[in-house]
């Protein structure tokens, strides 16, 4: 009987061992109710007491070592499945793809967002206003009446005597000062007109962002220091910033802007015409008339102002040497940015 | 401004300061200097030379071979020219030398003959007519004997051609400064130099006559001119002027014409008041009046051009006819000839805006209406009267009679202002000492005695404590002042809904592979023809520039749709494939009343042409309306919209009935407009209403707890039926139990019959209390059967 169980042992291991078996009909084949192995212990009872232990001993153990190499072998057979089906699946990485395309924002609208984010940082809100603007906002609430010298710098579409195309945002600010009560922290984007024909570096619309800061106690050191935190921000941690007196009807003192250039350093350059400066743009104190004409008290508050043109810190920044570019609408334009 | 540092130096000694630093300087403190020239820097090497000899060219008939001394020793020059002869003093250009223009001369040889150099034109040496009046231009330059002394030494020298010229931009509040003592007191006062303007003496003729005998002035509109004067001179004799004067003529820009008009133009440039000189003998009588023109008078101005004037211009008048416009032009009436004997001399003050418009309305914008434009300095009047008689002695151009016209209606009392520093200083945010403040102001020429400021009548421009504030930090330095940050009570920053929500709009239709463009507001009224919007004056009528600068841009749009058209057309014929825009522009609807503002809608419009279809872009902008959770949106066919396709086009109407926008394939006649010969598709969406119909709330809903049953349906129905109103009449048939309707094939095929097609459903029931059984999933099965069947005659296909 030893003898026989050894041999079912001994058979059905051979069996297991090979690749190509079928376990569920091997497990049938000696474990299952009629199977060899079970028949050895039906035939138990013809034991003597002395043996039948010893031998259904034998059997069990034979049993679970047979269980125990089919339950390997499927692990192992399904293991081979598996690497046989990734090997069939097996890509040449180095195929050329179609790239999911994305849209690309244009430039202008990405530049002015950037120029936005750093201010809303600084705790600025975004005031938007009409295009089509009645002069007074335009011109007369700014300081500017009309037969003001200072129009002529400004080239003006007219739709009415009274009525025209914005030549500036500061309208916006003018607006907002009528409306809402200091603290005003504001930057006003947006298109303007004026009267210059189309070439590489005018546009007769473009796009500018102003700011507006009307608290009291505002001083001339806390625009330097505005603007000198949006320099930084804007074309890298080491720029500095240069005033220049200037006049603008709408701010007193007044300033020209320059940051040092982002390209050189400072050295002088192509883009900076050997300079070391870039004119950027233009900042003042608010004149006391322009808030005294929206209703704020200029003895009880004071405010600064600046403004610039998106295009050309875009054109600067990128190195764009043609505004009409950004008008075309070229796709493979677009796609740079 | 061209100043000549030449000129300058009459005032302010500028010795010892390089031109580099003085420009930078000028500009820290205010004058902002454009840039520089180095005059007669292109003239080298050119020797004022005396021709000792000269004898024929011995292979050419036109040719003389001259012996030139050019004070160290003489030299052959073979020269072309006919005019010159023995004896005459010429400049000679000399090896190397170097001529305006990039022209180097060298030694060389003429036919055979050495030739050390060449003798020069004027025009060789930069000049022209003007600057050398009664000189030869033709020829070599003769310059007479009187240049005898200057044998042998630079040209430049001797025609004093050598200055620097610099250019400044004064801003419009400075009027002061577009002259050479305005410029110089500046300087004086940024370089901390002294500088004087000595007052002109007059000697006049002192011969009894006196001015009375010649002229009257009577100010009839003295709004418009606030002083008048005027000086006679008499027995002039025209004449061109010396030539230090045409030089510093020249250095500033203004072309000499004789003694007489450059006095009035250097006076101008020298103390910045516009003089005007007209012939005594041309006027109709001895009285002069400074009047507003009579509608339709007509003037004829000194460049022989015809206004007709009206009563908001000034002109200076004598008893029957204007000989001026005020402060703009002179008449040719009383132009000065070479014959003028008797000359009047006016410095008056005329009001800026009325300048302004004068000029403007007759197109003429001159030196002088430049200047007065930006208010003058009545004060400064006499002065300059004075100096440009100074000057007539000077040149010997005429006897300048005694007495003085001066009528002097608007004369202002001085601007004072208060000086207080702790204001100045905590408005700067620096600390300037009141010594500093006060040192500067008195250098600026105000009067400041007991913390009151008297402001010179020259600087109009210092009208509050700001003004104040600039001049002081101008000096002291504007980079000198401290960054600090800003202490007051925080604000709270960031976008309003709508922008942001523009934002995220933006940044989803990139993420579906648009790109972002941006076009002209302004558009040309024939772009409305190009997308056949209907020649209706409701649907056209447009916001109209009144100056534009060309038809392509005279109107403001009401429509984004062109702009995206000529996008899309210049990608097209730049060969770009697959072009898929979205723009979020504004368009411009005029209002009812000429005098309100228009409306100005936010629009977005979406373009596409390529590897698309019409319901790519449907997917579009259901992928925008899901961004706002914008439910309910239907789509309704458009058949008579003429820009598009009257099968391919539909609005879309939002829940509450507002229309959001309009969307399709473009009619083939629109894409011809463009250049297309195969589909294009655009939307035109309003943003704004899109914006009102977001649904800003966001709720959670429980997820469902109990499985889903599902049923299929398909129908043979006519083509013409809408799936929209099949899916609709589904989801209503069956009742709440509907969660979702959901079409999953179309199929068309002969077996089906012609314009017939065969739509399949997938509806997903669920309850969300239980799992349904399938007697109710059943019921609900027949209710939507039984509805299709009663309201549209369909069964279910076999």
């Amino acid at each position: 009987m030893k003898d026989t169980l050894k041999k079912i042992k001994e058979e059905a291991l051979s069996k297991i061992a090979d690749d190509n078996c079928d376990l569920e009909a091997l497990r049938i084949q000696y474990l299952g109710k009629k199977g060899e192995l079970t028949a050895v212990l039906r035939g138990m009872g013809k034991l003597t007491p002395e043996e039948r232990p010893v031998i259904g001993q034998l059997a069990n153990e034979i049993r679970e070592e047979i269980e125990n190499a089919m339950k390997e072998k499927q692990t192992e057979l399904k293991a081979k499945a598996l690497e046989n089906q990734l090997k069939a699946e097996k890509l040449d990485v180095t195929m050329p793809v179609k790239t999911l395309k994305r849209g690309h924002l244009h430039p202008l609208t990405k530049m002015q967002r950037e120029l936005e984010d750093i201010f809303i940082g600084m705790g600025y809100t975004i005031a938007e206003g009409p295009e089509v603007e009645y002069d007074y906002y335009n011109f007369q609430a700014l300081n500017i009446p009309e037969n003001h010298p200072a129009r002529d710098t400004q080239d003006t579409f007219y739709i009415t005597e009274k009525i025209l195309l914005r030549s500036q945002t500061s309208p916006v600010q003018a607006r907002v000062m009528e409306q809402q009560k200091p603290p005003i922290r504001i930057v006003s984007p947006g298109r303007v007109y004026r009267s210059d024909a189309m070439d590489a570096t005018h546009s007769p619309l473009f796009h500018q962002f102003e700011g507006l800061v009307v608290d009291k106690g505002i001083t001339m050191g806390n625009l330097k220091s505005t603007l000198e935190e949006f320099a930084k921000k804007t074309f890298g941690e080491d720029t500095r910033v240069r005033f220049r007196p200037h006049h603008f009807p709408f701010t007193e003192p007044s300033a020209e802007v320059d940051v040092s250039c982002f390209a050189c350093g400072g050295k002088g350059c192509r883009l900076c015409k050997g300079e070391g400066w870039i004119e950027i743009l233009g900042a003042g104190m608010v004149h006391p008339n322009v808030l005294r004409n929206c209703g704020i008290d200029p003895e009880e508050y004071s405010g600064f102002a600046f403004g610039m043109g998106v295009e050309r810190i875009l054109m600067l920044k990128y190195h764009v040497n043609d505004i009409r570019l950004l008008y075309e609408n070229d796709v493979r334009f677009l796609h740079q940015f | 401004m061209n100043l000549s540092i030449k000129w300058l130096n009459d005032f302010v000694n500028t010795d010892g300061i390089s031109i580099k630093e003085y420009c930078d300087r000028m500009t820290d403190t205010g004058s902002k200097v454009e840039g520089y020239e180095l005059l007669g820097e292109d003239v080298q090497n050119v020797i004022v030379a005396r021709v000792e000899k000269m004898a024929r060219h011995e292979n050419s008939d036109h040719l003389w071979v001259c012996q030139v001394n050019i004070g160290t020793e003489t030299v052959q020059i073979v020269t072309g020219a006919q005019n010159v002869h023995e004896g005459d003093i010429v400049p000679a250009a000399i090896p190397v030398a170097h001529l305006p223009g990039d022209i180097t001369i060298k030694a060389g040889k003429l036919r055979g003959v050495e030739s050390y150099g060449m003798l020069c034109s004027y025009h060789e040496l930069g000049l022209n007519e003007h600057d050398m009046p009664g000189y030869e231009g033709d020829g070599i330059l003769i310059l007479g004997e009187e240049f005898a002394q200057y044998v042998g030494k630079d040209v430049r020298e001797a025609l004093l051609l050598r200055d620097t010229s610099v250019e400044f931009e004064i801003t419009s509040n400075r009027p002061d400064c577009l002259s050479v003592i305005g410029l110089a007191r500046e300087t004086a006062v940024s370089f901390n130099r002294p500088w004087t303007c000595p007052a002109p003496v007059v000697k006049g003729a002192n011969d009894g006559d006196a001015v009375e005998n010649y002229i009257k002035v009577a100010v009839n509109d003295a709004d418009l001119c606030a002083r008048y004067a005027a000086k006679v001179v008499k027995n002039v004799k025209i004449a061109p002027s010396p030539l230090w004067l045409r030089m510093r003529l020249r250095a500033s820009g203004v072309r000499p014409i004789n003694n007489i008009v450059d006095i009035t133009n250097y006076v101008m440039l020298e103390y910045g008041q516009p003089m005007h000189a007209f012939d005594y003998a041309c006027l109709d009588g001895a009285q002069i009046n400074v009047r507003r023109a009579n509608e339709g008078e007509v003037f004829v101005s000194l460049d022989s051009k015809e206004h007709t004037l009206d009563s908001s211009m000034l002109v200076i008048a004598d008893e029957k006819k204007a000989v001026a416009l005020a402060g703009v032009m002179g008449g040719e009436n009383s132009e000065i000839k070479d014959t003028t004997a008797t000359v009047v001399f006016e410095s008056a003050n005329f009001e800026g805006a009325s300048v302004r418009v004068t000029g403007k309305k007759n197109g003429m914008r001159t030196e002088s209406s430049a200047r007065f434009e930006k208010g003058l300095d009545p004060e400064n009047v006499i002065p300059a009267l004075m100096r440009a008689c100074e000057l007539v002695e000077l040149l010997g151009a005429g006897e300048v009679v005694d007495g003085l016209i001066d009528v002097y209606p608007g004369k202002k009392t001085p601007v004072t202002l208060p000086l207080d520093p702790k204001v100045i200083n905590e408005f700067l945010g620096v600390d300037i000492s009141e010594e500093f403040m006060i040192e500067t102001l008195q250098k600026l020429e105000c009067k400041v005695e007991n913390g009151i400021i008297t402001v010179p009548s020259f600087r109009n421009d210092l009208t509050c404590m700001n003004d104040i504030a600039e001049e002081i930090i101008r000096i002291y330095g504007y980079n000198d002042i401290k960054s600090s940050k800003i202490k007051a009570e925080n604000t709270a920053g960031g976008r309003t809904p709508k922008q942001q929500f523009k934002v995220d709009l933006s940044d989803a239709l990139c993420g579906m592979g648009l790109d972002e463009i941006q076009t002209f507001s302004f558009i040309s009224p024939k772009y409305y023809d190009k997308i056949r919007l209907p020649e209706d004056e409701n649907v056209r009528r447009s916001i109209v520039i009144s100056n534009p600068l060309g038809e392509d841009t005279s109107i403001m749009r009401v429509t984004a749709l062109p702009s995206m058209m000529e996008a899309l057309a210049l990608n097209n014929n730049m060969g770009n494939e697959n072009v898929y825009l979205y723009e979020m522009g504004n368009i411009y609807i005029p209002a009812a009343e000429e005098d309100d503002l228009p409306c100005e809608s936010n629009v977005l419009t979406l373009g596409m042409y390529g590897d698309v279809d019409f319901y790519t872009m449907k997917g579009v902008i259901e992928g925008s309306l899901a961004l706002g959770r914008i439910k309910g949106v239907t789509y309704e066919a458009v058949t008579d919209n003429a820009t598009f396709h009257p099968g391919r086009c539909a609005r879309l109407v939002a829940a509450d009935g507002e229309m959001l926008g309009i969307f399709g394939q473009l009619h083939p006649l629109t894409a011809q407009n463009y250049g297309f010969n195969t589909p294009v598709y655009a939307a035109e969406l309003d943003f704004d209403a899109i914006f009102e119909h977001i649904d800003g709330v966001i709720e959670y809903k429980p997820l469902p707890k109990f499985p889903a049953s599902t049923r299929d349906f398909s129908f043979v129905c006519d083509e013409e039926l809408e799936v929209g109103k099949l899916s609709a009449l589904i989801a209503r048939a069956g009742g709440k139990l509907v969660e979702n309707v959901e079409l999953f094939d179309i199929y068309r095929g002969t077996q089906l019959g012609e314009g017939k097609k065969s739509v399949s459903f997938r509806v997903t029931l669920r309850a969300s209390d239980r799992t349904l059984t399938v007697e109710e999933a059943d019921k609900v099965s027949s209710k939507i059967l039984s509805s299709l069947e009663h309201q549209l005659g369909l069964t279910l296909r076999k």
